[in-house]
């Protein structure tokens, strides 16, 4: 035995040792995640009685008819539809937003200190000041319209407008945190390469192109792909601005979820939802990895 | 240097964006200083008198606020601190220990970051109904208990530290509880403040698992109890006191907000290694 790897065991100590300190995380983390997956997902092959809780196995019977329900169908295109306007927005506005901000001073904190407090309040918070906002006639955009003399509007009790109105919700509580991570990310480029870009006279689009896209990468796959998780699971803005209406055009597959549950007590039913979320978030991660690694080879 | 005309559009831009962004809380703000009748005929007269505290009376008249605010402070508070006690432990085990199975374990843990909340309500609604845990303090703060992110953010941290320390420590022959808890611990303050800040963000704004698992009005958080009063809202004629109500529910995350905003913001960009 050599003197290193001697000296290597000495620190590492007993194996009890390691299992000591990781074993109380890992007591929770087996009892109140993994058990609850591993029933998950045995829940959405039964048929669940409520009054003795014992399960019936009934095949992918759950989920034939998950893909039969209009409704179920309707909340997962609104899911998806929802997080196709967000996580683009989030990115595009999270990077314009940490570009113009990234300057010393006090305007600068300012700024960021602005975009940024929205995001530390709670979801019952914002939905309820936004109500105030988008009530009609009384409300502060109803009141902006009339006084430029424009026709009123009522978003979230209109079919087409309540979705992308609770989406300009979400981007205005969440924008906070896409700026910060970019802010930090462009904080870490080089200084060198922009001065050896300026001695070229290169253009401030070109340096922007060849410097700080490539830098900000990372941090952007990032964002996205948080981002992506973080809205296919929307919940508490759709629930509480508009439930679901007007015409189930804002429900989404949380709620679904949530309502099979609680309004119908169709545990089975319920279960082999969120396995079809969940499904659908390890997608449309892959997607963008795949995008990722197809623009690598390039 | 002197800015270019570019640049001072962009950053106007960035201004009138702010103002934008600001405008529907100092909006909600200042009507919630007006009387409901008032605002039943106009809501225009923004800065217009009187303005009143009433609405506010109201909200502290109800004994039930006191006690979500209260629920929210013990959940937000002790999950936090369980948060930080269990992912300290499990950081450095996995940062600083050998044990055999650690890379699998590990790699179970990351795994757990991929769950989706909605997975595991409906098991955990029936595990905890059985266990009699609803409506409980318990209930409220221990899902959360489960959560990888820590870990692995204190994993990081913990393998960012040189070895050196630990190991001179080692060779004056204390135990590795002591090296933990009197040399390694103090120097993740910043991982510390980081995680604990976002741990406790997170229980207050909470919202899922505290509807399902809490439904008897006194085990609300303020979160959740805000959202009980938040019926029948168009024909409300309390507009006034629903917009104190936001206001009062903001206000102390802002104010905390305004004080850690620099370490907030650190936080957010130094969690990065």
């Amino acid at each position: 035995m050599s003197a290193a790897t001697f000296n290597r065991s000495a620190m590492a100590g007993p194996a009890w040792v390691g299992w000591a300190f990781v074993a109380p995380f890992l007591l929770c983390y087996m009892g109140l995640l993994v058990a609850p997956v591993l029933e998950g997902f045995w829940l959405s092959f039964h048929a669940v009685d409520l009054l003795t809780g014992r399960g019936q196995f009934v095949g992918i019977a759950n989920f034939i008819d998950l893909v039969r329900d209009e409704i179920f169908l309707r909340s997962a295109a609104n899911t998806v539809l929802f997080a196709l306007i967000c996580t683009p927005a989030f990115v595009g506005l999270g990077l314009a937003l940490a570009l113009v901000l990234n300057r010393p001073g006090k305007l600068g904190a300012w700024l960021r200190g602005t975009f940024f407090a929205s995001n530390v309040l709670s979801v019952t918070v914002v939905t309820l000041i936004w109500r105030l906002v988008l009530l009609p006639d009384r409300g502060l955009l109803s009141q902006g319209l009339q006084s430029l003399g424009l026709p009123d509007l009522a978003p979230l009790s209109d079919e087409r407008l309540a979705l992308p109105f609770i989406a300009l919700v979400t981007i205005w509580w969440g924008i906070g945190l896409p700026m910060t991570l970019i802010l930090a990310a462009l904080q870490q480029v080089p200084r060198d390469l922009y001065e050896a870009a300026a001695l070229d006279n290169t253009s401030r689009w070109r340096s922007f192109r060849f410097i700080t896209l490539p830098a900000l990468r990372r941090t952007l796959i990032l964002v996205a792909i948080v981002q992506l998780l973080g809205q296919l699971q929307v919940f508490g803005q759709a629930q509480l601005l508009t439930n679901g209406g007007p015409n189930n055009s804002t429900r989404t597959m949380v709620m679904f979820i949530y309502e099979a549950l609680f309004d119908q007590w169709a545990l089975g039913y319920s279960a082999a939802a969120a396995q079809l979320l969940f499904v659908l978030l390890v997608l449309g991660v892959s997607v963008q990895r795949w995008a990722e690694k197809r623009e690598d080879g390039q | 240097m002197k800015p270019s005309l570019f640049d001072r559009v962009l950053i106007a831009a960035a201004i009138a964006l702010a103002i934008l962004w600001m405008l529907p809380l100092v909006w909600v703000f200042v009507l919630s200083l007006k009387s409901n009748a008032v605002l039943m005929e106009r809501t225009d007269a923004v800065f217009s008198t009187p303005f009143t505290l009433r609405n506010y009376a109201d909200i502290l008249a109800n004994p039930a606020v006191f006690r979500w605010v209260l629920n929210s402070c013990v959940v937000a508070g002790v999950q936090t601190l369980l948060v930080l006690l269990l992912s300290s432990l499990a950081g450095y085990g996995f940062a600083r220990c050998e044990f055999r199975g650690k890379r699998v374990v590990f790699a179970l843990v990351l795994a757990g970051l991929a769950v989706p909340e909605p997975a595991v309500v409906i098991p955990l609604h029936r595990f905890f109904a059985d266990l009699g845990l609803h409506n409980s303090y318990a209930g409220l703060i221990l899902p959360r208990l489960a959560a990888p992110f820590g870990v692995f953010l204190m994993t990081q941290f913990f393998k960012a530290i040189p070895r050196e320390l630990e190991e001179a420590a080692l060779m004056d022959n204390a135990s590795r509880w002591t090296i933990f808890w009197r040399v390694i611990l103090p120097l993740t303050l910043p991982a510390q403040a980081t995680l604990g800040i976002f741990s406790f963000l997170a229980a207050w704004n909470d919202y899922l698992w505290p509807l399902i698992s809490a439904t008897r009005p006194e085990m609300y958080t303020l979160t959740l109890g805000l959202a009980s009063t938040q019926t029948n809202f168009a024909q409300s004629e309390g507009l006034g006191f629903l917009m104190a109500q936001a206001v009062f529910a903001a206000l102390p995350v802002l104010v905390l907000y305004a004080f850690f905003q620099r370490h907030i913001v650190a936080a957010v960009s130094g969690s990065r290694p």
